[in-house]
């Protein structure tokens, strides 16, 4: 797709169309389809159209590359900072909106649904509809930005988007910390984060031996030091620590983060599943996927994100089995749900017959995404289903 | 439309002192705070559990009879505002903080809980809820999440939407769905941030999952006074450029100061336009970040500072700042408060051609606003006895209204359209933008009972024209006293 006009037109003549943008989040955009759905690729409607960093927004197509975007900013002092995920993979600003992407930094000022202010999306009518505005304050009609973080592609495609951004704090400094148990690192990650410390970013994740704890904090240099010491001591203070904790500087920390953002931690080959749920659950879901398959995983968000490598499917294409059928029953049993990054997606592998058409199907898992609200909504942006059901 | 049917099936699930109908009982109910507008219902219900609720939404579809939700009513786009021969549900007794849960940091609340309540109950646990209206000790929570109320402290951790996590809401048929959840993240359509904002039309919320934040260990605030708003405005734009993010960036007019003067005894220097600044978080962080911005305000000349040193002294600041709106309510007779935002680097083109405006209709207009976001509220001051002086205030409001739309910026920042703002939501959206907006609300609600009138033309208002500010003024549906 070169133009909005091709997208229009390509909606108008397409009994059922899919979009797709870098290509970065495989599951989701590099699916088998049936004969009569039109992929569209949005990866050629790029680049950024107004970029105003005293008013702190820009507005860019849909395809524009995150790591085009955030070189922008960076050279202005400013930055999303809600961590875009997956960019040296080819992430989109439209795909990481659609997908309802937001990396560990989501923790400090919110995430991408917080700071996308602006949107226009072509309906399954094919037309192209604005929504939000341009200002970092608005309350003026129904806010179709927010609607369209997490949509999937499934109640319009999106063409173009406004972002507020903030200015990058001038350093940052990370405390790491390991501990016997997820019990000893629960109790520390309440004490962190219910101290008045403001915390950039707060993320965990099982090692060999134990739990790490990986905590950011950012701000003027020249107090950077000691506020990082007082984390620490904060960090430290309960029990369970199995050696001394680390504090993290400059390039070395930045790393750090960079292996979140990039999902380096992540086996090659492994598929990758996005949960949303809250410390509390994390127990009982560690409990569960004990009993299952080997995994590899990060905590994100303070806990209120588990980001899940799972074994990715080696069954045939023909097949209906899927391993990721398995963590469906597991997600559904524990009331979570989940969204498949990576790792071809299953298809009919089990027996959920609610109200979602497309059940059993795709990279949606665990308790069903359907609703009134939701159906009713699609019905007036899609009415003739063009895009695929929820 | 026949609604006594209706009202003999409510009178079944109410008893008699909680369901109004006599014209005494029903003229508390008749207008919200935007007080030009006055509108008598056909009945006011007022229900002590959700069940109660979804009960009556249930019956007024079935007997096709729209209803308002309605707080404590200090929505000043006329949110609130009755609807002829419909029904009112006020949800004031719904007021109950189900669960507050300080490890996962939320609060599950009822609609009718009061916002300061929810900061209050947190307080103990060193959390808060920061979503502050300047009516916050007394607008309820499900207002701020029908509108999307905002504050002066919208500028670093946004309006209520960015606060709201999940909740339980009755669709306009009665029918009930859960939304989003306790998590701050989420999978799928951000639906609680669809129907935050939505003004009443796809239904009421009957539960809140509604986020805590930890108290900020400091606040450190100042106040600098210039002798003209453009230098307050340089102030500000060299805030923001430095790269400080602070908590509250606002500015006041020579007559907004006078009106805080009056009204709260703000001790407020007497200046052409008065900058405050606050900045909050970790104390060490803070000072630091101080120290910075004490040196940028320094550069920018200003006649006067003054930094508060206790919490006291804070309060002191914001008290004026926070009875801006009420206290002009001592200069004139009757005031329309505005709510547009421009971009933020067009806010000195905005207050110049506001005060070109003034002075060409001759009205007075007080300025008071978030500097930091672009949002603008003009105080427009009129005396209501005097013929024609509404509609004159009024066009000029609406003036002021294109002009935030000329500028690239919105009709609303945190007030919201309601009923006020309806006939200018097309002068910022296009045709097919109003129309997807109006298709998403007739699949919601087919027959247009939740709020109808308010944020878009709808069902019976259909007949009405659009040309002026309040058609249905004009159509003599509604009244000033």
């Amino acid at each position: 797709m070169n133009s909005v006009d091709e997208i229009q037109e390509a909606i108008r003549g397409a009994e059922s169309v899919r979009v797709r943008g870098g290509g970065s989040k495989p599951a989701l955009s590099l699916r088998h389809c049936n004969e009569d759905v039109q992929w569209l690729d949005l990866s050629r409607l790029s680049g950024v159209i107004d970029y105003q960093p005293d008013e702190y927004t820009f507005i860019a197509r849909a395809g524009t590359p995150v790591s085009e975007m955030s070189t922008m900013l960076e050279e202005k002092g400013q930055y999303l900072p809600f961590d875009p995920p997956l960019s040296e993979r080819g992430a989109t600003l439209g795909g990481t909106v659609a997908a309802g992407l937001s990396g560990a930094g989501r923790y400090r000022y919110g995430g991408i649904r917080d700071f996308l202010i602006g949107i226009r999306f072509v309906d399954g009518k094919g037309h192209e509809v604005r929504g939000g505005g341009a200002v970092v304050k608005n309350a003026a009609g129904f806010d179709f930005p927010k609607l369209f973080v997490g949509s999937l592609g499934r109640l319009g495609i999106l063409t173009e988007l406004t972002f507020k951004v903030f200015p990058q704090p001038p350093a940052f400094a990370t405390v790491a910390a390991e501990f016997d148990g997820l019990s000893e690192l629960l109790s520390a990650l309440d004490a962190v984060t219910s101290s008045a410390i403001d915390l950039h970013a707060v993320d965990f994740a099982p090692t060999q031996e134990g739990w790490t704890l990986w905590v950011r904090i950012g701000g003027l240099l020249n107090v950077l030091q000691d506020r990082a010491q007082a984390l620490q001591a904060i960090v430290t203070a309960g029990a369970g620590l199995m050696r001394d904790s680390s504090l993290h500087h400059g390039q070395e920390e930045e790393n750090l983060w960079q292996t979140a953002r990039s999902m380096g931690w992540l086996g090659e080959g492994m598929g990758l599943v996005r949960v949303p749920l809250t410390p509390r659950r994390i127990p009982a879901l560690e409990n569960a996927l004990g009993r299952s398959k080997a995994t590899t995983r990060r905590y994100s968000v303070g806990g209120n994100l588990l980001w899940l490598g799972w074994p990715a499917d080696t069954a045939t294409e023909d097949s209906d089995q899927s391993s990721f059928g398995d963590l469906h029953n597991l997600l559904l049993e524990l009331d979570l749900q989940g969204v498949q990054l990576f790792g071809r997606a299953r298809r009919a592998s089990t027996q959920y017959d609610g109200d979602n058409t497309d059940a059993g199907e795709g990279p949606l898992l665990g308790r069903p995404f359907q609703n009134a609200f939701l159906r009713r909504i699609a019905l007036a942006l899609d009415p003739e289903g063009k895009f695929e059901k929820f | 439309m026949n609604v006594h049917p209706l009202i003999e099936a409510l009178s079944r699930l109410y008893d008699a002192d909680r369901l109004l109908t006599r014209p005494a009982q029903l003229m508390a109910y008749e207008s919200d705070a935007l007080t030009a507008f006055q509108q008598r219902p056909a009945a006011v219900v007022i229900p002590q559990n959700r069940e109660e609720v979804i009960e009556t939404i249930l019956l007024c579809h079935g007997h096709n009879v729209p209803f308002v939700a309605r707080g404590s009513g200090t929505s000043l786009s006329g949110g609130s505002l009755p609807i002829a021969e419909g029904i009112v549900i006020a949800l004031n007794r719904l007021d109950r903080i189900l669960r507050l849960d300080p490890e996962e940091r939320i609060a599950v609340v009822e609609p009718g809980v009061i916002n300061l309540k929810v900061s209050d109950a947190a307080k103990p646990y060193g959390l808060y809820y920061a979503p502050d209206p300047s009516s916050q000790s007394i607008c309820t929570i499900g207002g701020n999440v029908a509108f999307n109320s905002g504050g002066a402290h919208c500028l670093k951790y946004g309006m209520t939407s960015n606060h709201v996590l999940g909740m339980t809401v009755a669709l306009p048929d009665g029918e009930v769905v859960e939304l989003g959840g306790e998590s701050l993240e989420s999978a799928g359509p951000d639906l609680p941030g669809f129907f935050v904002g939505s003004e009443g039309l796809f239904g009421v919320a009957l539960e809140i999952t509604l986020r805590l934040l930890p108290i900020p260990e400091t606040y450190r605030t100042v106040l600098a006074a210039y002798d003209s708003l453009h230098a307050a405005g340089d102030a500000v734009t060299a805030v923001v450029a430095s790269g400080l993010l602070p908590g509250a960036i606002e500015i006041m007019d020579a007559l907004a100061i006078k009106a805080a003067e009056v009204g709260a005894k703000a001790g407020y220097p007497t200046a052409p336009a008065l900058l405050i600044v606050e900045l909050e978080g970790e104390e060490s962080a803070v000072e630091a970040e101080f120290a910075q911005l004490m040196q940028l305000i320094e550069e920018t000349a200003p006649l006067e500072v003054r930094m508060a040193q206790t919490a006291d002294e804070r309060a002191r600041i914001w008290k004026g700042r926070k009875a801006a709106f009420s206290a002009v309510g001592r200069l004139a007779p009757d005031y329309i408060v505005q709510d547009g935002v421009v971009p933020r680097s067009r806010l000195g083109d905005a207050l110049a051609e506001i005060d070109r405006l003034s002075a060409s209709y001759g009205i007075d207009v007080a300025n008071v606003f978030h500097a930091g976001d672009g949002n603008l509220h003009p105080l427009i001051l009129f005396d209501g006895r005097e013929e024609g002086a509404l509609e004159r205030a009024e066009e000029l409001a609406g003036e002021i209204l294109e002009l935030c739309v000329e500028l690239g910026g919105s009709i609303t920042g945190e007030h919201g359209v309601g009923m006020e703002k309806r006939a200018f939501l097309p002068k910022m959206y296009g045709p097919l933008e109003m129309q997807a907006m109006e298709d998403v609300r007739r699949s919601v609600d087919s027959r247009s009972l939740a709020n109808r009138g308010k944020m878009l033309p709808a069902g019976e208002a259909e007949s009405l024209t659009h040309v002026g500010p309040h058609p249905l003024e004009k159509a003599g549906v509604i009244f000033r006293e």
